[in-house]
């Protein structure tokens, strides 16, 4: 257990947490705007990854290319979500809104298994990505990197957008008060649904990355992912995109140091800790780090 | 006198399905029987969910949890001692323990209600969507502890060869039970403690009812009666796994209790008929024709529609007219 | 300008407004008093479309010589569109946006950046407390300071009919005196106000015409002269004076 073990432990947390970060961030705006866990957000991130499979493997397209059709996958995916569960259930009580939610989630599950059979897929990245860079000691692979640089602009996006745009007011006014910015003339139903494009776009694009770390999809890859996104928005305070990136690179980093730290009998109970931190954090510090008490829409 | 006539009802239902329970064994084939043992077990889980969700209003992920250690207490109480010596290393006074099968379930149902009461001390303080997702959690945690506790569980290969002691016989009187159980529950002065917290909670704590003991015993009692049923299916399947306690029949469940409408004792009761038969359907479909997960894509579009044009389900959280009893509507 | 015919109005269950019918010329400024739970807000929701009316409807003219429209079946947004603009009780700042994007939000439909930017010079002028806090949270902001904004929120978007859901609710006399000067100043430049107010005095004092609204129903109306003077008005609202 030396500095360079250590050194090496964060730094794959990091590129682990940027990954939960994006995910968390969609998730976090979902539930800023429409108070309601959108269970199926980890799923948009397995439609990505199959996505971006299809397209290099099979049709070999270049990455830019690629990249766009994910990110324009993953918004029309969260628009039919929206349109389909969520909007009908707007005014019913919470608890309707998440079995909802939790029935479009084995909906999309068993959709990918009836299409695409349960097999695990093999993602194989072009081979300039996998080479493996060492650097003081630590060492990555590009594809890592190009995950973690490319999450952290995308985060950048997102805040800017949110917080410099005529749209982002917008969501933030109807996140805040549906009503009274209804009584500024804005409208909700798109401003809803643009908020559901953004977010799934963004759990698209963490599929993508996913893949690329993990190697390997399937059908039902969605529920870690969208697992982690809700631990990683509660964590730095659910409804908070700051809070969510922040979230997600503390659980990224948590769980790796978890794993790598302790002895490894330990690393099978690793969704187990997941889950356990979360009604921890439920319990104790139900608004997160950086959250406020977000009150239940009426 | 509409309560002696209240009486007669039930009992001629009573009888009624004792006749059936005679006649199905006597002439339909071994796997029409399984498949109406299935159904039975599913009443029973439908029903105490309802408990929990229905007339407290906490909406619980769990059950299948509660199922998993009900059903691994059953088996291990009743597994032949030679074959436990093989297979698993227990603490001597259960490793040369072997029970009929009534204790054991009793023993098995106590288990999970004993969990209940641990986990829900500290998770019910939770609410809405939260509660759901802590639940989740704890389906989850009970799932990956019963994978790594090879010693006891055997872990992912889980156990097998369990005599088969459920039969129709066993599983209607338990069906009764609990229907009789929920229901005098139901329109009990505690029943309708319960009912008012799930309406409104302020309301219910002005009239001083104790919101949080209320929570802790649905989710007790419902707890129990889903560990009888994980003791009666995994006497059923002569197997017990991790992987059958899942999300997805926690989904199932809900499923059951939200179209039957939630707090409907009726419903919980016929829906549950109806999605344990399309089920049992759907199996065989998927197989031939190689259209795996078409059942649950249905399942799960029922939900949303139920949810978009009918939430209260097909009962709301009445009971049909006829059996209720004058001075219980 | 606003003519509202018969409407009935529920909300849940309640039957909140019972067959209420009133006017609002162009121009003017009319004051709705009444109790709590007269049916006051459900008024104004019901014109500003959150709320929607069972039956009877609700006549908009925004041009003196244009058409009459009936804002009934229509959506808030849209209302808003036509130069119709709610400040509703409580005030509905947004306290996790700026003084600053408080006032933008208000003028959300409007594109153009030049009229923007002169509109927010303008308010800043009216209100001169708002263009020094423009980039303080609107939560932080006082009582009496969130009411400016709200006005000023409301005036962004240079509506025609501006109603006003107790706009002197928990604020100090010299504060509501302030506040009524101004709307004053803004009515003869050409806005017509509707003012919900529990503080009959003030909106007797400031309106041209009233209307008391009792139980869903209404159950006065008149020159808001000829109602400070009447007996029943008196008992009830003005404390006996």
């Amino acid at each position: 257990m030396n500095t360079e073990y250590i050194a090496q432990q964060i730094v794959n947390g990091l590129i682990l947490g940027s990954m939960y970060a994006m995910v968390a961030m969609g998730f976090s705006m979902i539930y800023g705007i429409i108070r309601l866990i959108n269970f199926a957000h980890g799923d948009v991130v397995m439609i990505g990854a199959f996505c971006t499979l299809g397209l290099f493997q099979v049709l070999g397209a270049p990455f830019p290319l690629v990249a766009l059709v994910v990110l324009t996958a993953g918004a029309l995916v969260g628009i039919l979500i929206e349109k389909g569960a969520f909007r009908p259930m707007r005014g019913a009580p919470q608890v309707t809104g998440f079995i909802a939610s939790l029935a479009v989630s084995i909906m999309l599950q068993n959709l990918g298994i009836l299409f695409l059979t349960a097999q695990p897929r093999n993602f194989a990245f072009p081979d300039y990505l996998q080479k493996v860079h060492h650097v003081a000691g630590v060492s990555f692979r590009v594809v890592d990197m190009g995950i973690m640089v490319s999450a952290l602009i995308l985060m950048c996006g997102l805040v800017l957008l949110v917080n410099k745009t005529r749209l982002g007011m917008a969501m933030r006014a109807t996140a805040e008060n549906i009503d009274v910015a209804r009584l500024m003339g804005i409208n909700i139903n798109r401003t809803i649904m643009a908020t559901f494009a953004i977010g799934s776009a963004l759990a698209g694009i963490a599929g993508l990355m996913w893949g690329g770390k993990f190697g390997q999809i399937d059908p039902l890859m969605g529920f870690v992912p969208g697992l982690k996104s809700f631990v990683a928005a509660v964590i730095g305070g659910v409804g908070s995109i700051p809070g969510a990136i922040l979230g997600g690179f503390v659980l990224g980093l948590a769980e790796v140091l978890f794993v790598g730290l302790l002895p490894p009998i330990y690393s099978a109970f690793r969704d187990a800790f997941v889950f356990f931190t979360l009604i921890l954090i439920l319990l104790i510090l139900p608004n997160g780090i950086l959250g406020r008490n977000l009150e239940d829409r009426a | 006198m509409n309560g002696i006539r209240h009486r007669l009802i039930f009992a001629t239902l009573i009888i009624l399905g004792i006749g059936l329970v005679w006649l199905a064994r006597h002439t339909v084939d071994e796997y029409i029987l399984s498949i109406i043992n299935f159904v039975g077990i599913y009443i029973i889980l439908a029903v105490s969910l309802n408990i929990t969700n229905g007339f407290a209003g906490l909406f619980s992920l769990g059950h299948p949890a509660f199922m998993a250690i009900g059903g691994y207490v059953t088996a291990i109480l009743t597994f032949p001692v030679a074959r436990k010596s093989m297979f698993l290393e227990l603490h001597p006074l259960l490793a040369n323990l072997q029970l009929p099968f009534f204790p054991a379930l009793i023993i098995g149902g106590a288990c999970a209600g004993v969990t209940a009461l641990v986990v829900g001390l500290p998770v019910l303080r939770l609410r809405g969507h939260y509660l759901a997702v802590a639940t989740m959690g704890f389906l989850i945690i009970v799932q990956v502890m019963i994978i790594n506790w090879d010693s006891v569980t055997r872990g992912p290969l889980g156990l097998n060869g369990l005599p088969a002691l459920t039969t129709l016989w066993w599983v209607y009187p338990w069906v009764v039970v609990t229907i009789y159980v929920s229901w005098k529950i139901k329109f009990s002065s505690y029943g309708r403690q319960m009912l008012s917290v799930r309406e409104d909670e302020t309301a219910a704590q002005c009239l001083g009812v104790n919101l949080f003991k209320t929570r802790v015993a649905a989710l007790v009692i419902g707890a129990f009666f889903a560990g009888v049923a994980g003791g009666l299916w995994a006497h059923l399947v002569t197997a017990i796994t991790p992987a059958s306690f899942s999300l997805v029949m926690a989904f199932n469940i809900v499923v059951m209790v939200v179209v039957g409408g939630s707090g409907s004792i009726a419903g919980s009761f016929l829906a549950a008929i109806i999605f344990s038969v399309l089920t049992e359907l759907f199996r065989p479909l998927e197989e031939t024709f190689d259209v795996y997960g078409i059942g649950e894509i249905i399942m799960a579009l029922i939900l949303i529609l139920i949810l978009v044009y009918r939430p209260q389900g097909l009962f709301g959280s009445r009971e049909p007219g006829i059996l209720l009893a004058k001075n219980s509507r | 300008m606003l003519e509202i015919r018969d409407i009935h109005v529920y909300r849940g269950q309640t039957y909140v407004l019972q067959g209420v019918s009133l006017e609002v010329g162009r121009g003017e400024i009319v004051a709705l008093i009444g109790a709590n739970g007269a049916g006051k807000t459900s008024m104004l929701r019901t014109i500003s479309g959150l709320l929607r009316a069972k039956s009877g409807q609700i006549m908009y003219q925004p041009d003196a010589n244009g058409e009459k429209i009936d804002i009934s079946r229509m959506s808030a947004e849209r209302i808003v569109n036509l130069g119709l603009c709610h400040c509703p009780e409580g005030r509905g700042i947004f306290s996790q946006l700026s003084v600053r994007e408080n006032l933008l939000v208000g003028a959300y439909l409007n594109k153009d950046k030049q009229a923007l930017a002169d509109d927010y010079k303008n308010v800043c002028e009216i209100f001169p407390i708002l263009g020094e806090r423009s980039d303080q949270a609107g939560g932080s902001l006082s009582g009496g300071e969130q009411e400016m904004l709200a006005v000023g929120r409301a005036l962004m978007s240079r509506p025609r009919l501006l109603i006003l859901d107790e706009p002197s609710l928990g604020l100090g006399p010299i504060i509501v005196d302030n506040l009524f000067a101004i709307l004053r100043q803004i009515n003869t430049q050409g806005v017509t106000i509707l003012l919900v107010e529990q503080n009959a005095v003030m909106a007797l004092e400031y309106a041209d015409r009233a209307y008391v609204l009792e139980n869903g129903r209404v159950t006065l109306s008149g020159p808001s002269r000829e109602l400070a003077e009447d007996e029943n008005v008196r008992r009830a609202y003005l404390g006996g004076l």
